[in-house]
């Protein structure tokens, strides 16, 4: 792993991004407190509203979570799928060929039943 | 650090190369915003950026001259710790997974062997997923970070898109891996070589007047791909997390001036890295359709008649058709972008959960009977 390389180049983005932030300060000047409404954040004409206030829906959390559960179902292919071949050729291909659809069995059912629970229903 | 290099020349040139690719991938921004401009008015009949420059072209520079003379501007109701770092760390993700992309046949020199690309890794895909799909906390950062609700609503939506969408993007690889059984990218590209054989039922086809790409044998999961891409770079059809009416300008809805050019940045290193692994995946990355990385170098040394500039020939020709391939899907998402209509939040979850996601499994389901079958009943 050229894992040099890729140290470097992360850290060398993050000091050029702080780089350009500071320019863009240091040119542009710090915003002037002219008045308290300027500072505010963005609201729609009427009186800035509290942001601990803010309502999520519930609906992304349980997507988040979905997507954890598949993701780590998916990474899970990855390494068969790069080594299926090889197997086929040393001959234990029917029993990784015949377990993974097994896997994929139990993914498509959770994908089925999640469906029909309507976790995925936007309204 | 064996891999940067073992003797000072060669360190030097890697890390000189990697800062390049990365000041390339910085400098491909300002063109492609131009382009899209320019490209977006033509499109709709009308004249775009067209005074500042030859064609408009220096308006870009304008644009950041005048960014950088904005001022400094955090609400007060800001957490400023990470609405600064927010933007820079929309940089990283974009930015360090192009590197891993592949862009030209080494090129040699003497004893050194340069790789057209920022680092070689082994497990290229995993990689490049990996460190990309951090975009989704630059997001949450920048929402949460500006304390606005707007941004907040704006990044949740983003946040969840693109979480839904790596799920199909993920799974369509998958197919990928199968077909070419490696990780890494360039021996997916060496795999793509020459021209389009097909073998069945005892009888072997070519079709030489095609070539080896993998589109051929994963049309599904490019098409897969390439839609899950879309979304994952935020662009229209699937640009949720903005809306005029009803999230202002979703997650960086609070800022402006430089900090916003660098989510831009961002954005289209996104769209970079997705045109460059669609080239890569399914057309044959930097390869030349119909000519093999050997006819060409061979060529180049009968009309150079030295090594040196044969290897150069060789890299530079295959770089530029590269970035033939790259331009191509990049004005593909431009083009798209002006062309249709947006979803609903709605119809975009239903699309990436209950449409791509079966798909894209039916298409890893389908290429690994295909690959079981043709190996145990020689079809």
């Amino acid at each position: 792993m050229p894992l040099g390389g890729v140290i470097f180049i992360t850290l060398f983005i993050a000091v050029f991004g702080v780089i350009l932030i500071y320019l863009a300060r240091a040119i542009g000047g710090v915003a002037k407190r002219t008045s308290a409404a300027k500072m505010e954040i963005y609201e729609c004409g009427i009186e800035e509203i509290e942001k601990k206030d803010t309502k999520v829906s519930v609906k992304f959390y349980l997507t988040a979570i979905l997507f954890i559960l598949f993701d780590i179902e998916i990474i899970f292919m990855y390494p068969w799928a790069v080594n299926f071949r090889d197997f086929i050729a040393t001959g234990s291909g029917v029993a990784v060929f015949s377990s993974m659809m097994v896997f994929l069995a139990i993914f498509i059912y959770g994908l089925w039943w999640e469906i029909k629970s309507k976790a995925l229903e936007w309204d | 650090m064996t891999s940067m290099g073992t003797t000072g020349f060669e360190i030097t040139v890697n890390i000189v190369k990697t800062l390049l690719v990365f000041l390339m991938m910085v400098q491909a921004v300002p063109i492609l915003v131009w382009l899209e401009r320019r490209g977006s008015a033509f499109i709709q009949n009308r004249f775009g950026p067209n005074r500042v420059g030859p064609l408009g072209l220096v308006q870009l520079l304008a644009d950041a001259v005048k960014f950088l003379h904005k001022e400094d501007f955090v609400p007060d109701k800001a957490n400023r710790f990470l609405f600064y770092a927010a933007p820079v760390f929309a940089l990283i993700p974009a930015s360090v997974a192009y590197m891993a992309i592949p862009m030209s046949v080494p090129l040699i020199l003497g004893e050194s062997k340069f790789l057209i690309q920022g680092f070689d890794i082994n497990v290229g895909i995993v990689f490049i997923l990996g460190i990309s799909s951090l975009a989704a906390y630059t997001i949450l950062m920048a929402g949460w970070g500006s304390g606005s609700k707007f941004s907040l609503m704006g990044a949740m939506r983003a946040s969840a898109q693109i979480i839904s969408y790596e799920l199909a993007l993920g799974l369509s690889i998958v197919g990928v891996i199968m077909t070419y059984g490696s990780f890494n990218l360039t021996e997916m590209i060496n795999a793509q070589m020459g021209a389009l054989s097909f073998s069945g039922f005892g009888y072997g086809t070519t079709i030489p007047w095609l070539p080896n790409w993998g589109i051929f044998y994963q049309p599904i999961g490019a098409i897969i791909f390439f839609a899950a891409a879309f979304a994952e770079s935020n662009r229209l059809p699937f640009d949720l997390a903005e809306g005029e009416a009803e999230l202002v300008a979703g997650f960086h809805t609070e800022y402006g001036g430089f900090k916003m050019l660098m989510f831009f940045i961002g954005e289209y290193g996104h769209m970079m890295i997705a045109s460059g692994l669609l080239a890569t995946f399914y057309f044959g990355g930097y390869l030349i359709p119909g000519i093999t990385p050997d006819e060409v170098y061979q060529f180049g040394l009968g009309t150079f008649g030295s090594e040196a500039a044969a290897h150069i020939f060789n890299s530079v020709a295959h770089f530029l058709m590269y970035n033939v391939k790259f331009a191509l899907f990049l004005w593909i998402f431009i083009h798209v972008r002006w062309t249709l209509p947006r979803f609903r939040y709605d119809q975009l979850m239903d699309l990436g959960w209950k449409t791509m996601l079966p798909w894209a499994l039916g298409n890893t389901i389908v290429t690994s009977i295909v690959i079981f079958c043709a190996a145990y009943f020689k079809f």
